[in-house]
């Protein structure tokens, strides 16, 4: 082909160039340290759903919990783990015990460079002073 | 075939980048109102809708006035109209891009624009409008390739592309209805619920799209070696005189209407656009020059010796696309909101930013005609190299 | 090509009539699930319909109990407070003067009562609103269950087509971030952010908690009166059964179901009589 220094240079600088985050983070960066999460403040134990399925799931599970509060004027949540019925509510169910969310919601979100933007709305629980 | 419009004159280029500074302009201001919020605009509680959906309403007109070239040539033969068919499909698509690009802006929440596709609400004529616009898009950008690509071999256009072509055309005038009917079926807005908005809209398109065309074609024939011919420029002339006609009536009609019957929830509406109520007249002397216009221009183009010279068809042609954008887009959006149904008289005027945002719009949809032109002139080879 | 332009003729034709008609049809008949649906007060409707009266006898000119609705409902809702700035107010709530209130109602020798009377207005929760079946994303919808305009604050998409839709000027849109706005949020309700459209929604969140909406909560003789009108034993049907009452533009045939009871003060036997007569004497020197 024609210019074939010229493409192929310019080849080689853009794959340098997009996959640099992999080999400039495998060359520098120390080992990435797995969030760590505070336990709710007011000592809980159990949640809505046991811990591995909350972890997969809890953004399906919200969403769930807005279309049935919101469009089906439905508010109780029979857990299908411990048989208990929650009031379906992110502030009012959820913040109840994780109340610190900086400690907990947002650790693994930041982590993740995820920004649910729930808090533009719902009310976040004051920071215990 | 797009590769030719990334290649032009030393002119062509300044002309695509002062298009792209005032298009850069218009971006940082709408970056600005996606953060802050529409309150940078001058909308307020209740005239909700400003100058963003006045544009869309306007600009969907001239991209159904495509239709008036397509017609006569694919459905009549009208052969004289051959060259400049591919102009009004690639004006049609620049508009119906620039139709989009206001609804986008006027959203509050644009991110979620696809939640009108995700839950479909056929009760809702705004759903139905974003499926003919977006239907009215996909089939000009098919038919014009299709018909520009089989010209640049020198082939006929494959027989399959015929009835998506007749397709076109009552979609055509479909994207134009709906447009209406997201007005014309509220009762909380006597000022818009008439009858005869839909065929007002249609004459009004009729007249505007193409005035712009026989524009676009003196410019284009004063920028290349693109000629669109006598004749075609003289059957659109007499299209824009019929369909200007036509407006006219019918806003007389709607002016009868209201001040015969003389219910106050009507003619307040059109006491504030051309007289101002409580003080608030600044729609007035806007709608008193839109009428000054629209009697020029039919002077103009009812005497066939001014119709028929190309001076006073540019004056005419002017008039009858500045009259009809007052009329359609700030006239009559804007008066639907004052009086409001509470009868309270807001003031409304866009502010600085949102014509900022609408300027650069406008500069994107000229920017879209500008390469697409640039397109079917190279394959034509008219574009003229000195 | 004479041949098939005849044809196209007819085909076009035909499509046009189908057009129309099919659009009409379209527009009127196709419910997805929960969404709009319009129901004229002669149509039998299953589940409540639930309603407000307003007793229009029990409210001075310069009534705290008018201030204590609004701010009832605003603070519990996180209503931002705009303050004099008329371009972003929000009001879920709010007074207006008789004569605006009903806007095709007045003239000249109105009852001096009701002349220039601050009334309360809000949504209507029309059981046959014009705002849901324009929404294209059925973000506000009549929610079958209670009959609620219900208003979807994930769904919105800011489009205000609602807001032109209402004949009422019940809707408000969020033109900047509310937040700053809000005094002290009430942490049991979400605010709502830039970009969407809310209106009152009869406080459904406290109907599902057996309470009354605030604005009635705060009420201590009626002067709001809510429930269920299929309910053939409640407050609301057995004061229309026997007070006048009239609705806000009845004629769009969008069947509001917020009643406004416009009887003259002086039908108020409960209400301290010397309190009633001096409203009415005062005002008829007006």
């Amino acid at each position: 082909m024609y210019d074939t220094g010229k493409i192929v240079g310019g080849l080689v600088i853009f794959v340098v160039l997009m996959t640099s985050p992999l080999w400039y983070n495998a060359l520098t960066a120390a080992p990435a340290e797995a969030p760590k999460l505070d336990q709710p403040p007011n000592g809980s134990k159990e949640c809505v759903e046991p811990r591995d399925y909350m972890r997969a799931y809890h953004m399906d599970l919200l969403n769930e919990w807005r279309d049935d509060v919101v469009r089906n004027g439905k508010r109780d949540y029979a857990s299908t783990a411990n048989g208990r019925t929650f009031d379906m509510s992110l502030t009012r169910t959820c913040l109840d015990c994780h109340s610190n969310k900086v400690e907990f919601c947002d650790r693994c979100h930041t982590y993740m460079a995820v920004d649910p933007y729930c808090w533009d709305c719902h009310v976040e629980p004051k920071e215990a002073p | 075939m797009l590769e030719k419009a990334l290649s032009g004159s030393r002119t062509y280029w300044a002309w695509i980048f002062s298009l792209l500074v005032v298009i850069g302009v218009g971006a940082a201001c709408w970056y600005w109102q996606f953060t802050e919020g529409l309150t940078i605009t001058g909308l307020s509680r209740d005239v909700v809708w400003g100058f963003y959906i006045a544009q869309f309403t306007f600009l969907v007109g001239v991209a159904a006035s495509a239709v008036m070239v397509v017609l006569p040539y694919y459905l009549h033969n009208y052969k004289a109209f051959g060259k400049i068919t591919i102009l009004g499909e690639f004006l049609a698509i620049a508009a119906v891009i620039m139709c989009m690009t206001f609804i986008f802006v006027d959203m509050g929440m644009p991110i979620r624009i696809l939640n009108v596709f995700l839950y479909p609400t056929p009760h809702s004529m705004m759903f139905w409008d974003t499926v003919a616009l977006g239907g009215y898009l996909v089939l000009n950008v098919l038919i014009s390739r299709i018909t520009l690509s089989a010209e640049r071999r020198g082939d006929p256009p494959p027989g399959w592309i015929k009835p998506i072509i007749i397709l076109s055309i009552p979609w055509a005038v479909s994207i134009h209805t709906v447009t209406a009917f997201l007005y014309a079926g509220l009762a909380a807005r006597p000022f818009w619920l008439t009858a005869i908005l839909a065929p007002r809209f249609l004459a009004s398109a009729f007249a505007a799209g193409p005035a712009l065309l026989i524009l676009l074609a003196f410019v284009v024939r004063r920028v290349s070696d693109f000629d669109a011919g006598q004749q075609a420029i003289r059957t659109l002339s007499t299209i824009v005189t019929y369909a200007m006609l036509a407006n006219v009536f019918f806003v007389a009609m709607e002016l009868f209407t209201a001040l015969y019957s003389d219910i106050p929830e009507h003619v307040s509406h059109f006491t504030f656009l051309f007289m101002g109520l409580e003080g608030e007249a600044t729609l007035a002397p806007w709608m008193w020059t839109s009428v000054v216009l629209a009697v020029v221009a039919l002077v103009l183009l009812l005497n066939p010796s001014t119709r028929k010279n190309e001076t006073s068809l540019i004056v005419a042609c002017v008039a009858v696309f500045a009259s009809l954008w007052i009329d359609k887009g700030l006239g009559m959006v804007i008066a639907g909101f004052v009086p409001s149904p509470l009868g309270k008289v807001v003031h409304y005027w866009p502010t600085a930013p949102e014509l900022a945002i609408s300027l650069a719009i406008w500069a994107g949809g000229l920017l879209i005609v500008t390469g697409l032109y640039k397109i079917a002139l190279e394959v034509r080879g008219q574009v003229r190299h000195n | 090509m004479d041949a098939s332009r005849r044809n196209f003729l007819k085909i076009a034709g035909l499509s046009l009539v189908g057009a129309a008609g099919g659009s009409a049809v379209i527009a009127r008949g196709t419910e997805p699930a929960g969404a709009a649906s319009g129901h004229r007060s002669d149509q039998p409707r299953t589940g409540p319909r639930l309603a407000m009266v307003i007793d229009l006898r029990k409210f001075g000119r310069d009534d705290e109990l008018l201030k204590r609705c609004i701010s009832a409902c605003h603070e519990a809702h996180n209503v931002p407070d705009f303050g004099d700035d008329r371009k972003n107010e929000i009001k879920w709530i709010w007074t207006e003067e008789f004569e605006a209130a009903f806007h095709s109602e007045e003239f000249h020798y109105l009852r001096a009562d009701l002349q220039g009377k601050p009334t309360l207005l809000l949504c209507n929760h029309c059981d046959n609103p014009p705002c849901t079946r324009v929404c294209p994303t059925q973000a506000t919808w009549k929610r079958e269950s209670d009959g609620i305009v219900m208003m979807d604050w994930h769904r919105c998409i800011g489009c205000r087509y609602c807001i032109v839709a209402c004949p009422y000027g019940s809707r408000s849109f969020n033109w900047t971030d509310p937040r700053p706005h809000i005094a002290s949020p009430n942490p049991a309700f979400p605010t709502r952010m830039r970009g969407v459209v809310e209106k009152c929604t009869f406080c459904e969140e406290r109907l599902a908690r057996g309470r009354q909406p605030a604005c009635v909560e705060v009420c201590t003789n009626d002067e709001i009166v809510f429930g269920d009108l299929n309910d053939p034993e409640s407050k609301v049907r057995q004061l229309l059964a026997e007070r006048l009452a009239i609705r806000r533009k009845p004629g769009l045939g969008t069947e509001p179901e917020v009643y406004y009871i416009v009887e003259d003060p002086r039908t108020l036997i409960e209400v301290a009589p010397a309190a009633v007569v001096s409203d009415a004497v005062e005002n008829d020197h007006a």
